[in-house]
């Protein structure tokens, strides 16, 4: 479909962009990361001379290799999936740190973010349709979940839900007796461990979708062709669904799209205050270390999921609405 | 004259807004569709038409408010009318569209962007019939378009993909699906130029003529009315103000409301004349005038019609029978008082 080609050239172009941009950068900073990670070192004892300049050939910052080179040589390394080693877990590649914390991230945040879309978005449904119900109650509620700093009700949830009544763990991704695998065991942990977190995340971002949805509820309704819909003695759950909720929802489906696309990366405080071994945990701790090979890694991915959504995004709307069909 | 009704209105009240905000728009109108009739209503805009539609079918938006009346819908003969205002909402379901459909205004809105044609033209179907199958619903389906003369192959199109004239045919297909006996038409031809504007209108007449549904044709363009509707029914701010045939209020309007609309249009037919428009401005329906709704704007007004309100009674002259009219000017024994231009042609062409 000529739409989708000419959005897909768009979003190579932009991945482009956004790796080029990912190479200058670290370039542009002064020092040189072998000076960085000494100065980590620094406090464990003196490193020699010889040592730093053996540092420099480990990291191949002998070579005098042009920018262009290192462009080329940069590309070939990130297609190939070599994003460097980590500093904070050195020698550890950063792929592999980031293949080990990335499915926690997606996972939890992904189906966190799903959960609360689909209750969000149905209680917006049923709130817009029928205004003043008991379900238009649920915005306030959730409105407040959502004023409320996220890291603090985090904690509160924590002090409840597993200090006070412990139910839930407090912290962790999984409990650290077990091999990570997919033994029952080890899944059943995990799945446990991520509910106070999953929970916290639903319960924070419920009230948007339930607003964004019950608004285009509302101004659905009074369109003419739901009132024709009325006028047909069509039965009201067909009118509701298929009338108007599937014409309010298409704002919701892209708002969805972008936010599974911010998933890899905004889930920074919920893995700080629970301890998840994520991948917003990994990119704290770089940031944390001066850690750039990892933190360009973790921009990198953010910035391909954001466009990867985008286009996800696109796809859905031009299966959901037909008027888009016509842009082709 | 066909005079077996098919639908009653009777004394229809509807109100805007709530409490001491609530504006009433509808201030007891009653009128009757007879069974086979068009019945036109002309009106300008706000003077209720269109409320009146909604109202009468149940689908009045909120803040609009039924405070009152009924609309009596007549089965077949010997059985009772049933109250589509006090129906219950699964049997009200099952008369909509079965019974009355409607056409209306938006023909560009009124159809589902995100459906197809043909699940648009089914699922009417399907809701009322549920034992009919889908192949009986697509053949009807394909039968309603050739009916409206548009080809089978726009079943599998979107509506963004039909033009304006091709929507509001596929509405009247719509509406046709279960074979309705009365068709409520609200403005269906205002968002289409005049050229599809009278083929559709021509279209309706000759479906109507062949399935025999009734009509009530709401629309701003009396010149429309005048030629193809049976009886026309004048309605001005919230209220009829005069019913008669169509021929009697094109040659002989009683009312002055009535006579003014009429030469604010040019006629479809017949000799040219000066078009005049009406001067003032619709009453603001929060403020009406007391007496007469109409004498601020009226050139006949009489000091009376400040104080009394005339009610809708049979028009006093012979030969205006089934006329009726809400005017002072008409009724008293003075009939000096009434203007040539609305008096009987006879006796104004004898004096």
């Amino acid at each position: 479909m000529p739409f989708l080609l000419r959005r897909l050239a768009f979003y190579a172009v932009t991945a482009w962009a956004a790796l080029t941009i990912n190479f200058v950068i670290p370039r542009l900073m002064p020092g040189d990361p072998v000076q960085a990670l000494i100065a980590r070192f620094q406090a464990t004892g003196q490193v020699s001379p010889e040592q730093t300049e053996s540092l420099r050939i480990l990291f191949g910052l002998d070579q005098d290799v042009s920018l262009w080179t290192q462009y080329w040589q940069y590309w070939a390394q990130v297609l190939g999936g070599d994003l460097g080693l980590s500093f904070t877990y050195f020698p550890t590649p950063v792929s592999e740190v980031i293949r080990q914390t990335l499915p926690w991230t997606l996972i939890l945040v992904g189906l966190a973010t799903l959960i609360s879309f689909v209750i969000g978005t149905s209680a917006g449904m049923v709130a817009g349709w029928r205004r003043g119900s008991l379900i238009d109650g649920l915005l306030p509620l959730a409105t407040f979940f959502a004023a409320v700093p996220y890291f603090w009700l985090g904690l509160i949830a924590i002090a409840l839900f597993a200090v006070t009544f412990p139910v839930f763990p407090t912290s962790g991704g999984y409990d650290v007796g077990l091999t990570p695998g997919w033994s029952a065991d080890f899944v059943g942990s995990a799945v446990y461990h991520g509910m106070l977190p999953a929970l916290t995340i639903v319960v924070s971002s419920l009230a948007p979708w339930i607003l964004g949805m019950r608004n285009m509820m509302v101004t659905v309704a009074s369109e003419d062709y739901v009132t024709v819909a009325h006028a047909k003695g069509l039965p009201a759950r067909r009118v509701m669904m298929s009338y108007a909720a599937r014409n309010a929802i298409l704002p919701s489906v892209s708002t969805l799209a972008l936010s599974l696309g911010f998933v890899v990366g905004g889930s920074l405080v919920t893995e700080m205050v629970f301890n998840y071994p994520g991948i917003g945990l990994a990119l704290f701790q770089s940031i944390n270390a001066q850690d750039y090979p990892l933190m360009q890694a973790i921009f990198l991915i953010l910035t391909l999921a954001v466009l990867a959504a985008n286009l996800v995004a696109d796809v859905a709307f031009v299966l959901l609405d037909p008027r888009i069909r016509r842009a082709t | 004259m066909v005079t077996d009704p098919i639908l009653e209105i009777r004394d229809l009240r509807v109100d805007y807004g709530y409490g001491a905000d609530a504006v009433t728009a509808l201030s007891g109108v009653s009128l009757t569709l007879h069974r086979g009739e068009i019945l036109g209503i002309a009106g300008e805009s706000g003077c209720g038409k269109s409320t009146l539609a909604y109202a009468a079918t149940r689908l009045l938006p909120p803040p609009g408010l039924v405070t009152g009346g009924a609309v009596l819908l007549h089965g077949a003969p010997g059985t009772p009318p049933v109250d589509l205002l006090s129906l219950p909402d699964a049997a009200l379901r099952s008369r909509r569209w079965r019974d009355v459909a409607v056409v209306f205004q938006g023909a560009l809105s009124s159809l589902n962007p995100v459906h197809r044609i043909r699940t648009q033209l089914t699922d009417a179907i399907a809701a009322h019939d549920p034992s009919s199958t889908r192949r009986s619903r697509l053949d009807r389906a394909r039968e309603l378009l050739a009916m409206v003369k548009l080809p089978e192959d726009r079943l599998s199109a979107y509506p963004h993909q039909l033009s304006g004239g091709m929507r509001q045919r596929v509405m009247i297909a719509m509406a046709l699906a279960l074979e309705p006996q009365v068709l409520i038409l609200d403005e269906p031809t205002t968002a289409l130029d005049v050229v599809v504007q009278k083929q559709i209108v021509e279209q309706l007449l000759e479906l109507r003529e062949r399935l025999g549904f009734s009509v009530v044709f709401i629309t701003h363009d009396v010149s429309l009315l005048i030629s193809y509707a049976d009886r026309i029914a004048v309605m001005y701010a919230g209220e009829v103000v005069e019913v008669a045939d169509a021929e009697s209020i094109y040659r002989e309007p009683r009312h002055p409301y009535t006579h003014a609309l009429l030469n604010s249009f040019p006629p479809l037919q017949g000799p040219r004349r000066v078009v005049t428009g009406i001067g003032g401005a619709p009453p603001d329906l929060a403020a009406l005038p007391p007496g007469c709704r109409f004498h601020p704007r009226c050139p006949y007004r009489m000091p009376a019609c400040a104080e009394r309100h005339p009610g809708l009674v049979a028009s006093p002259y012979p030969g205006d029978d089934g006329r009726t009219v809400a005017c002072l000017l008409h009724g008293t024994d003075d009939t000096t008082a009434v203007p040539a231009a609305l008096a009987p042609r006879t006796r104004s062409r004898s004096a």
